[in-house]
């Protein structure tokens, strides 16, 4: 089944963002020493935290699992190389919050030695789906665009999928992990993909791919050719951000509008990235659980930019180190790209399974705030048509109904609005404020309508009580009052009353037989 | 393990080269072939005028900005109120003495600008309350202009701002009604559009000198929409708007009334469409929005030329719309992506 595309659809807004790109992308990728310690976080997806089944002082080896998975949607955690558990402890994480979490860490010997070898298997896809499925999830497949959801998960959705979108535009400047990896591995993704199809019985795909990787584009074209595949197409679109959000993709390759709180599936599509095709690819043909993964590591204050094959749990400051820089020099690091990354405090923070991108600038913005004078280029380049500025002023009066009625929680972050705005306000910060108090309300309201339904429950549940007691007692009154009338009238009165009934009685006969 | 000293700041990280004072610096360097253009044919007085605004507007911001414990430098570098000053210049005439500009600038600064809160949140746009209320308060003032190419030289101009007109020279000489003001005049007068344009004051398009001030407006405004300073639906609307409405009525009577080339090309309409109207602080921020508003201004442009008190219309239809502003603002919410239609029945 051929299905030509013979033109791309286009969405509001955006930017044309310069792209910073050669900065990493001219290096081959580069492969580390072993790092003598990794910090491996027991939660590194979308879900339930999973629970280690390790201890201090084991003795673990490269692939083996060290958290089982607590819940539907969660994902095992696996040694990136063998050697000695050392802690389990709190450790700085990468998440916007700053905050530590649980990290189980590896005080590596070096040998990096295997539970299971990776071994190659030809009939790898001569399985059901079903065991495809467990395959992935046992190996800890997650999401490697950055959202980190399980693949298991989204790859087994209730409706059925016509149409697979694989996204390899990376959108974001200075990011070349995704083109490195298309460079050197289109190949493993192209059988990645493959093997998704066959999961989801799709009967097309599309892969997505920004005009400025010529060489990746170059490259997955020719691995699709041998495969034979006339359902799978390599789509060249415009480089333009945030071309490389998921409903932003699929806007631009399909023409549909996926609607608000909707998700592709409904609509018979799944958006996967190139990097978790790659992965799933691995997982099934070799067994080889999720332990590495390319990262790019770039910026103004990295002396040699380029991108590397690192180790779950290796620390950024071994990566930059690697990159010829000493972590002091970096005045601003960044987890992720500069549109929707986020700032780190610590240079110990381990990479994980969503890492893509190690971001090191020499200076972070911090222009002071003017007023907004209503120049509406915010809401010129919004991708999603919000009104940022009308969103900004509802936030700053924190009025959280209004800002909810202007679609706040479809703004997607990008960042566009912040990029352009010529007072420099830091939009994208008002809104993410302006979603946590209103998660924060809505918690305190559950909490508060909890709390009122425990203590209306718990009136009803006097007051019935206090009913039934009542009734009991006059149940019991009532029975003792008449065992009382039964008993305590002296026998005396009794036989005068029986008397009086009798005469009553015959007197009754005696005035209905007159009658007569 | 070493830890760099970073900021916690919230992401995009980069930015695009822009802040306000170069969006303001681009509207200044728009506006000055508009200047010169004066400076040609109504003399040296736009500039003299033009430094006692901006030493006005500057010392004005820096005052109240002070008393509202401001950071005063940071704002004044955003030229906003340079801005303000020149706009209201180009509308005071260039023999005017000197008062007029200082109260009128002073006024627009401190009660149309920073008494209701400075940059961002003035409802009305400075310049033209600073001009309603130099035209309300001294009408004789604010209607006199110099003849155009009048042999006026610099000291001359000092003279009559600083020390009012000169013993020697004649005020009816010298100055002349606008081609607006003439036309509105003898048109009540029962005289046909023919006739008063054989007046000797029009040129090609519509009043001599006029017309060229409006063309360099034009100039300037279209740099700002290259630039992308301004976006063209503004502009577009309030053209259009009082096009399209000159054109109705000068179908049914050609000599009752203006045409439209007349109309684009006389008094302030270039100024207004391109660099008064546009301010984006005063103006509707919305696609749709931004129609509604610029159409409604060069609706009532027409309306009060035609049909009002004064020959220009321009300060006024601005500031009536901006009254309507928040309204329109409200009803052209554009459709957010993936929905069909915004439900409006949430709201309260």
């Amino acid at each position: 089944m051929t299905h030509a595309k013979p033109n791309l659809y286009t969405f509001a807004g955006g930017l044309a963002l310069k792209g910073h790109k050669t900065l990493s992308n001219q290096r081959p990728i580069a492969q580390l020493p072993i790092p003598p310690q990794l910090v491996i976080p027991i939660q590194e997806h979308i879900g339930q935290i999973t629970e280690p089944v390790v201890k201090v002082g084991d003795e673990v080896y490269k692939g083996q699992l060290l958290a089982r998975t607590t819940g539907k949607i969660s994902s095992p955690i696996h040694a990136s190389s063998s050697g000695e558990i050392i802690a389990i402890e709190h450790h700085p994480v990468p998440h916007p919050s700053g905050l530590q979490a649980q990290c189980i860490i590896i005080a590596t010997d070096g040998k990096d030695q295997w539970l299971t070898p990776p071994r190659y298997q030809s009939d790898y896809l001569n399985k059901s789906t079903p065991q495809l499925l467990q395959k992935i999830a046992d190996a800890g497949i997650v999401g490697m665009g950055g959202a980190g959801f399980p693949a298991s998960v989204k790859l087994s959705p209730k409706q059925s999928i016509d149409t697979l979108i694989l996204n390899g535009a990376e959108c974001e400047p200075y990011i070349t992990c995704d083109d490195l990896l298309m460079q050197t591995h289109a190949q493993d993704i192209m059988l990645g993909t493959e093997i998704i199809m066959q999961i989801l019985g799709a009967k097309q795909c599309f892969i997505g791919i920004e005009d400025n990787k010529p060489k990746a584009i170059e490259a997955m074209q020719h691995a699709l050719k041998p495969l034979g595949k006339n359902n799978i197409e390599v789509v060249v679109i415009p480089s333009y951000y945030p071309t490389g959000g998921e409903k932003q993709l699929i806007r631009v390759l399909t023409g549909q509008s996926i609607p608000s709180k909707a998700i592709p599936a409904e609509f018979g599509m799944l958006c996967h990235n190139v990097a978790t095709a790659y992965a799933i690819y691995h997982a099934i043909a070799y067994q080889q659980p999720l332990i590495s993964r390319i990262v790019t590591v770039t910026g103004s204050a990295i002396q040699q930019p380029q991108n590397i094959d690192v180790l779950i749990g290796t620390t950024i400051d071994d990566l930059v180190q690697a990159c010829a820089t000493d972590p002091a020099n970096i005045p601003h690091l960044i987890m992720g790209g500069p549109m929707m990354g986020y700032s780190l405090k610590h240079i110990a923070t381990p990479i994980i399974k969503t890492s893509n991108c190690v971001l090191a600038l020499e200076q972070a913005l911090s222009p002071p705030a003017m007023p907004c004078i209503r120049c509406g280029q915010c809401a010129d380049v919004c991708p999603v048509q919000l009104l940022p500025q009308q969103l900004y002023w509802y936030a700053h009066a924190k009025d959280m109904d209004k800002i909810q009625n202007y679609a706040l929680f479809d703004c997607i972050e990008c960042g566009c609005c912040s990029y352009v705005c010529p007072s420099r306000i830091p939009l994208i910060q008002y809104f993410r404020y302006a979603k946590q108090e209103i998660w924060a309300q809505e918690k305190e309201q559950q909490k508060s309508d909890h709390a009122r339904q425990r203590h209306q429950a718990r009136e009803a549940r006097l007051a019935r009580q206090k009913a039934e007691r009542e009734q009991a007692r006059a149940k019991k009154k009532q029975a003792l009052k008449k065992s009382a009338d039964n008993q305590s009238d002296d026998p005396k009165k009794a036989a005068i009353a029986a008397a009086l009934e009798r005469v009553k009685q015959k007197k009754a006969k005696q005035t209905t037989s007159t009658d007569e | 393990m070493k830890s760099p000293s970073v900021f916690n700041h919230s992401s995009p990280h980069v930015q695009a080269n822009t802040d306000v004072a170069k969006v303001m610096l681009q509207v200044l360097l728009a506006l000055l072939p508009g200047l010169l253009v004066i400076f040609w044919f109504f003399g040296w007085g736009i500039w003299i005028h033009l430094g006692l605004a901006c030493m006005t507007a500057i010392a004005c911001e820096a005052l109240v900005l002070k008393l509202r414990g401001k950071d005063v430098m940071l704002y004044l570098k955003d030229y906003s109120a340079v801005v303000t000053a020149v706009l209201l210049v180009i509308a005071i005439p260039t023999v005017a003495p000197w008062w007029i500009t200082v109260f009128g600038v002073s006024f627009a600064i401190i009660i149309a600008k920073q008494l209701y809160g400075g940059l961002g949140y003035n409802p009305f746009n400075p310049a033209m309350v600073g001009y309603v209320a130099l035209l309300i308060s001294f009408p004789l003032q604010m209607t006199i202009w110099l003849s155009p190419f009048t042999e006026f030289g610099f000291v001359e101009s000092v003279n009559i701002i600083f020390w009012g007109f000169d013993a020697h020279l004649s005020v009816d000489a010298l100055t002349t009604a606008t081609p607006l003001d003439e036309l509105k005049t003898r048109l009540a007068l029962a005289e046909t559009v023919s006739e008063i344009k054989m007046s000797g004051i029009f040129g090609a398009i519509a009043g001599i000198g006029w017309e060229w001030v409006n063309l360099a407006f034009l100039g300037g405004g279209l740099y700002l929409i290259y630039q992308k300073v301004i976006s063209w639906h503004i502009p577009v609307a309030v053209l259009s708007g009082l096009f399209i409405t000159a054109l109705l009525f000068y179908l049914i009577a050609p000599d009752y009334y203006l045409s439209p080339i007349l109309h684009l090309f006389s008094g302030g309409t270039m100024l207004a469409a391109f660099f008064i109207a546009t301010d984006p602080v005063s103006s509707s921020t919305t696609p749709k929005g931004r129609l509604i508003y610029g159409v409604s201004i060069g609706v009532l442009i027409y309306m009060i030329r035609t049909w009002g008190g004064y020959p220009d219309g321009v300060a006024f239809s601005v500031l009536l719309v901006n009254m309507a502003v928040p309204t329109i603002d409200y009803y052209t919410r554009p459709q957010v992506f993936g929905y069909q239609k915004l439900d409006d029945t949430k709201e309260e």
